[in-house]
């Protein structure tokens, strides 16, 4: 179990604030890491740390279908998104990269900015001080994406075989 | 107990008899349609991180230069190169410049009952023809590309009764802000918006895209219309034939109803920053606009252009505003040409683009600055969708933005 570091959202984030359109294009997604989160917290890109978390309200992710919005964070070593629900393509896409999305209703009022919380993937919890939040379980078939590390790797596998 | 439409889709598209809301399948894939907003990234995953690189059916994938057209910077032109040079090697159906991806797929592609995907989230606008689109990210359509299959969860699908007609000056871009802002941002999510009832049956293709389109600004998977004589009718002018005509069933299971009386429903917009802050125009009347835009999948088409320019003929844009207006393709730009429309737009004062998504993307054409406002009949409204991270989106009919355009503050123009 890791103890990660809390990065704090309100509900309806939406993928132009993950990341914005003008940056869509550029070549890679190591060029638009520097862009996440720009405008609602400028210096994220440069003091996120990898193992960090985003805990964040309703419909996390909500917007277009562009999978830069997971991948910068996934860049960034963002380990997981914690959210009260997820928009459903973001949802898709995160696991799809291998970025666990989890679902947990109470981490919105449980967490704040800078706290440190630790995460249980494979028990689908969150302890915060002496609070332990039950999450909601992956359905079975994401779970396997997810372990696998996204959806092309497992992809890649079945071509092996 | 019986299917909904949607259901339908998905169990033909799986190869059996019947699916259930909740169910996972594996699902075959009748089409692939990727813009530019992604598919640079999706190319390099393609050449980089497949064990074994190959593309199940080319004659499904269609690609589409639409978002930054024409290439605003150097970086913009090297993506673009690389979805051309991609397209010609592979033998995909290339388009540049033409118009808006999805004004594109209408036209050019979508059948009643064929399962689309596209790497972008208003793919949802296809079931205006009874086809199921849905919005995916880059690594799904990868998948796609190489398997020619993906896997679905069946959704849960709302039903949204809509009878009687439209009073005069009211349009389905109000009708679709109102149901947003009803159910909220996420009301619809993992779901089906199914529109059905007299006043559904009642509109054109062209109008129920603008319903579909914005089922995703309500959290919904698609949305969509049952094939009928209209669909058969905008068909059969395109030359195509349906894949198949599904209705949904009279016993098929709704999670929730919702009855609107077209009658009842009046000119709103959304306010900034979310689709779903929705007030009565009369709300906000008096905000002073810099910039106005008339374009994009959600109301760029010929209705609309028709729309505006009877509300701007003989009149002249307010002098602090800049009005824009992008057509949604090609297609509807030369017919508002032919129409006389764009003369109309011109002695106006307007600034008439390309066919491309413009000023909705926020990223190429007519980007507003610090402390702007604009009111747009785009598809959002998010902080900074639009330019500055400090700049305001209002949405609106063609109508309501036609009128604000020539007062310079958010107004009525019946």
């Amino acid at each position: 179990m890791d103890r990660a570091k809390v990065w704090k959202f309100e509900h309806n984030v939406d993928t132009d604030q993950i990341i914005p359109s003008q940056y869509l294009l550029l070549p890679s997604i190591d060029e638009m890491k520097a862009y996440a989160f720009e405008p609602l917290i400028k210096e994220f890109a440069g003091q996120v740390q990898a193992g960090d978390v985003i805990v964040a309200g309703e419909n996390f992710g909500c917007g277009s279908s562009r999978e830069q919005a997971p991948r910068v964070l996934n860049e960034l070593g963002v380990k997981a998104v914690i959210a009260g629900s997820f928009a459903r393509i973001f949802f898709r896409n995160a696991i799809n990269i291998g970025l666990p999305a989890i679902i947990c209703k109470e981490a919105y009022d449980a967490i704040q900015q800078g706290d440190v919380v630790e995460l249980d993937l494979a028990e689908a919890t969150i302890k915060i001080g002496d609070q332990t939040l039950e999450c909601t379980k992956l359905p079975p078939y994401m779970q396997k994406i997810l372990n696998e590390g996204g959806l092309i790797e497992f992809l890649n596998k079945e071509d092996a075989k | 107990m019986g299917m909904t439409i949607s259901e339908k889709i998905l169990a033909k598209a799986a190869g059996r008899d019947r699916v259930s809301a909740g169910e996972i399948h594996t699902v075959d894939i009748d089409r692939l349609m990727s813009n530019d907003g992604t598919t640079h990234l999706t190319i390099d995953m393609f050449n980089t991180i497949l064990k074994k690189p190959r593309i199940a059916d080319k004659d499904k994938l269609v690609f589409i230069i639409d978002h930054n057209v024409p290439a605003d910077n150097p970086k913009t032109a090297a993506a673009h190169k690389k979805m051309r040079d991609f397209a010609k090697e592979h033998e995909i159906a290339f388009y540049e410049g033409k118009g808006v991806c999805h004004q594109i797929m209408m036209e050019e592609y979508v059948r009643p009952g064929e399962l689309i995907f596209g790497a972008d989230s208003h793919t949802c606008t296809y079931g205006a023809l009874g086809a199921f689109g849905t919005g995916v990210g880059n690594t799904d359509f990868l998948y796609a590309i190489v398997t020619g299959k993906s896997w679905v969860m069946v959704p849960h699908s709302l039903r949204f009764h809509l009878t009687g007609r439209f009073q005069e000056g009211v349009y389905p871009r109000d009708l679709i802000l109102t149901i947003i802002g009803d159910i909220g941002a996420d009301g619809a999510t993992y779901k089906v918006m199914e529109f059905t009832g007299d006043g559904a049956k009642a509109m054109s293709i062209n109008e129920r895209m603008v319903l579909t389109n914005m089922a995703v600004e309500a959290g919904a998977k698609t949305g969509i219309f049952q094939p009928d004589e209209k669909t058969a009718e905008y068909l059969a002018a395109c030359g195509r034939e349906p894949k198949y005509l599904l209705e949904s069933d009279p016993d098929a299971v709704y999670e929730k109803e919702y009855y609107y009386d077209l009658s009842k429903i009046r000119p709103v917009v959304a306010r900034p920053d979310n689709v779903d802050d929705v007030v009565s125009v009369d709300e906000v009347k008096n905000v002073i606009i810099h910039q106005a835009f008339i374009g994009s999948c959600n109301s760029g088409r010929i209705e609309e252009l028709r729309t505006a320019a009877s509300i701007l003929k003989g009149h002249k844009i307010h002098e602090g505003v800049r009005l824009l207006i992008a057509p949604a393709s090609n297609t509807v730009y030369l017919q508002a040409l032919q129409e006389g429309l764009l003369d109309i737009f011109m002695d106006a004062g307007a600034m008439i683009m390309n066919s491309n998504c413009s000023v909705c993307w926020g990223s190429c054409q007519g980007v507003i600055g610090e402390g702007e406002v604009l009111i747009s009949t785009g598809t959002r409204n998010f902080k900074g969708r639009a330019g500055h991270k400090d700049s305001k989106v209002y949405l609106a009919s063609a109508a309501t933005v036609a009128a604000s355009a020539v007062t310079g503050k958010i107004g009525g123009h019946r």
